[in-house]
């Protein structure tokens, strides 16, 4: 057998054992927003642009699925289609305004157009304002498994998930990610091979986008909850932090970056405000001093002991 | 049509403005079909920019620019280069974390459009490695096809550049000082490569080099603050007495 399945066999062992370990709730919690930490990594780690308004695309998707399943009684696969297509539109429209920028205007103009999307979630009324919409159904899935059942649901999010996690693998090493890989490398040389920048870039945030949607649209059926929290800025500094902390760049780091924040926001959860003063900690504690995250240091300090 | 005309690139009154300053002034080049041509000229002549502008790198203030008889100076920078105008860059440009290989590859990758193919594997790309592997026993790095770029010597590096752009079948070749920084061996090398890749085609060269302009060029146009201060063959070229003077005035050979 090839040695290097080893890991995922292991990892697929523990997801499918956890359930009966840990509360399901908080393992789908993690699983949604380690989805939205590499759907976001596929951005800053493998284009090097900072988005700072990925929270709209997750949030947006949220509120599309509670609305469409609670409102329009559509089944919860529809749901999750329609949160996906909105938040690949809202990508299509935030790039299309922001891609030619760098640095930290990309990110200005991301957060504005985020904060756009929070004012119009806050005025409309479809999104319940200050309460959002609460307790959306979870009907069956293709109107056959019952996700009312929080052990079929916790496998359910768990295979949607990892085909997830799959399309970015396949992504990052298919021919569009080999021509991502030159831009980053060098634009202005890929640019002058005949590839025009901009249309890779707008696909890969499109993409980023669309992932993070799901990730949304998953949590909204699993807390059967959409709320003003998924679109605020918060939120889109929360996935910067999980990627960080994981290691920006490397596949499994954003995983290992959600499950550390989401764990210590629920343990520390009694200390109330004191959270993001102790987030802050850490993320300035990352940036200064594990640069590459927890993932990239693990794998830099493996590779000095093989050399 | 592209066959006919006798310049296949050509600007008129080509103009760029930095904030005031003026970097080309009203240049009009004429770079015949199938022939070697070297740009000269003293430090900051603007031998670059006037690059950037012809390949859309930069807009130019005023002017036109005609390629095979085709207007381009409204076109963008990724599209020139599908026209067949390519550019090398003055500071080596590979893509330094991707193998050798890989550099090839991603310059004969575009015309199997699948570059935005993001469901597929990247194993569909192995169909162009034996072009790979040819192009770059071509310049005479074949053995290094393994490498990452960046672990490559400064003079192979260029190697590769060249291969990546021939990599692309250009008419017009635009090598921006393609010797800077190499050593004597080196230059060797890569003055009998572009000599041997310009058969067919057509070359634009940046170069400080005056023996390597001596020895491979058919027309030499200098350029001294941004305006052409004398066009034609070596012989003639170096003979002139503003050339003399432009080049002793700034201390170059
Ligand atoms: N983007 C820019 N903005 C402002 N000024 C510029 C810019 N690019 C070039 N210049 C200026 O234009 C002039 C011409 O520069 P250019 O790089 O074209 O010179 P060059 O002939 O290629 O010189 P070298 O032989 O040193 O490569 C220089 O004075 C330079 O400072
Ligand atoms: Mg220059």
């Amino acid at each position: 057998m090839d040695r290097r399945l080893l890991p995922a066999i292991v990892l697929l062992g523990v997801a499918l054992a956890a359930p009966f370990i840990v509360y399901p709730v908080f393992l789908m919690k993690v699983l949604c927003f380690a989805l939205f930490a590499c759907a976001f990594n596929l951005l800053i780690g493998y284009v090097g642009l900072v988005s700072f308004g990925h929270a709209a695309f997750f949030g947006g998707a949220a509120y599309i699925t509670a609305y469409s399943v609670k409102v329009w009684g559509w089944p919860t696969e529809a749901g999750l289609l329609a949160g996906i297509a909105v938040a690949a539109l809202l990508g299509l429209a935030f790039g299309a305004i922001a891609i030619r920028r760098q640095g930290i205007y990309f990110a200005m103009i991301t957060l504005a157009l985020s904060q756009m999307v929070f004012f119009f979630c806050l005025q409309a009324k479809f999104t319940g304002g200050e309460d959002g919409i609460q307790s959306i159904p979870r009907r069956p899935l293709f109107g056959v498994i019952d996700l009312k059942n929080e052990l079929t649901l916790y496998y359910v999010v768990l295979a949607i998930v990892l085909s997830a996690f799959w399309l970015i693998y396949r992504t990052v090493h298919s021919p569009f990610g080999q021509v991502l890989k030159s831009i980053r490398e060098n634009e202005p040389r890929a640019v002058s091979l005949g590839y025009r920048a901009e249309h890779y870039k707008l696909l890969a945030f499109v993409l980023s986008a669309a992932l993070s949607g799901l990730a949304g649209s998953l949590k909204s059926v699993v807390f059967q909850l959409a709320s003003l929290t998924d679109v605020q800025w918060q939120m889109s500094g929360e996935v910067i932090l999980m990627t960080l902390v994981g290691g920006l760049g490397t596949i499994f780091g954003p995983v290992v970056g959600a499950v550390v924040v989401i764990t210590m926001q629920n343990y520390l959860a009694p200390l109330g405000e004191w959270v993001l003063v102790i987030q802050g900690v850490i993320f300035v504690v990352v940036v200064l001093a594990f640069r590459r995250g927890i993932v990239g240091e693990i794998s830099a300090w493996l590779s000095r002991l093989r050399a | 049509m592209a066959g006919a005309v006798e310049f296949i690139l050509e600007t008129q009154g080509l103009t760029k403005e930095f904030a005031g300053f003026v970097a080309v002034r009203g240049v009009n080049l004429q770079v015949r079909a199938g022939t070697i041509h070297a740009m000269i000229g003293p430090n900051g002549a603007g031998k670059t920019t006037v690059f950037n502008l012809l390949t859309k790198f930069l807009i130019p203030t005023a002017g036109r620019i005609h390629y095979q008889g085709r207007e381009i100076t409204k076109a963008r920078p990724a599209d020139v280069a599908r026209l067949g105008l390519v550019r090398s860059f003055q500071i080596s440009a590979v893509f330094p974390h991707l193998t050798v290989l890989e550099n090839v590859r991603i310059a004969l990758q575009r015309r199997l459009g699948n570059s935005f193919h993001f469901w597929r594997s990247e194993a569909v790309l192995d169909g162009l490695n034996e072009r790979a592997h040819a192009l770059l026993a071509d310049v005479g790095i074949g053995d290094f096809w393994a490498l990452r770029a960046a672990d490559l010597p400064y003079g192979r590096k260029r190697a590769l550049e060249i291969a990546t752009t021939l990599a692309l079948e250009p008419e017009v070749l635009l090598l921006d000082e393609p010797m800077a920084g190499l050593g004597h061996e080196d230059i060797g090398r890569i003055s009998a490569l572009i000599r041997r890749v310009a058969k067919g085609r057509t070359v634009l060269m940046v170069e400080h080099n005056m023996s390597v302009v001596a020895e491979l060029s058919d027309t030499i146009t200098v350029l001294q603050r941004g305006e052409i201060l004398a066009e034609g063959p070596y012989g003639e070229v170096s003979r002139d007495a503003r050339v003399i003077e432009a080049y002793v005035g700034t201390g170059h050979g």
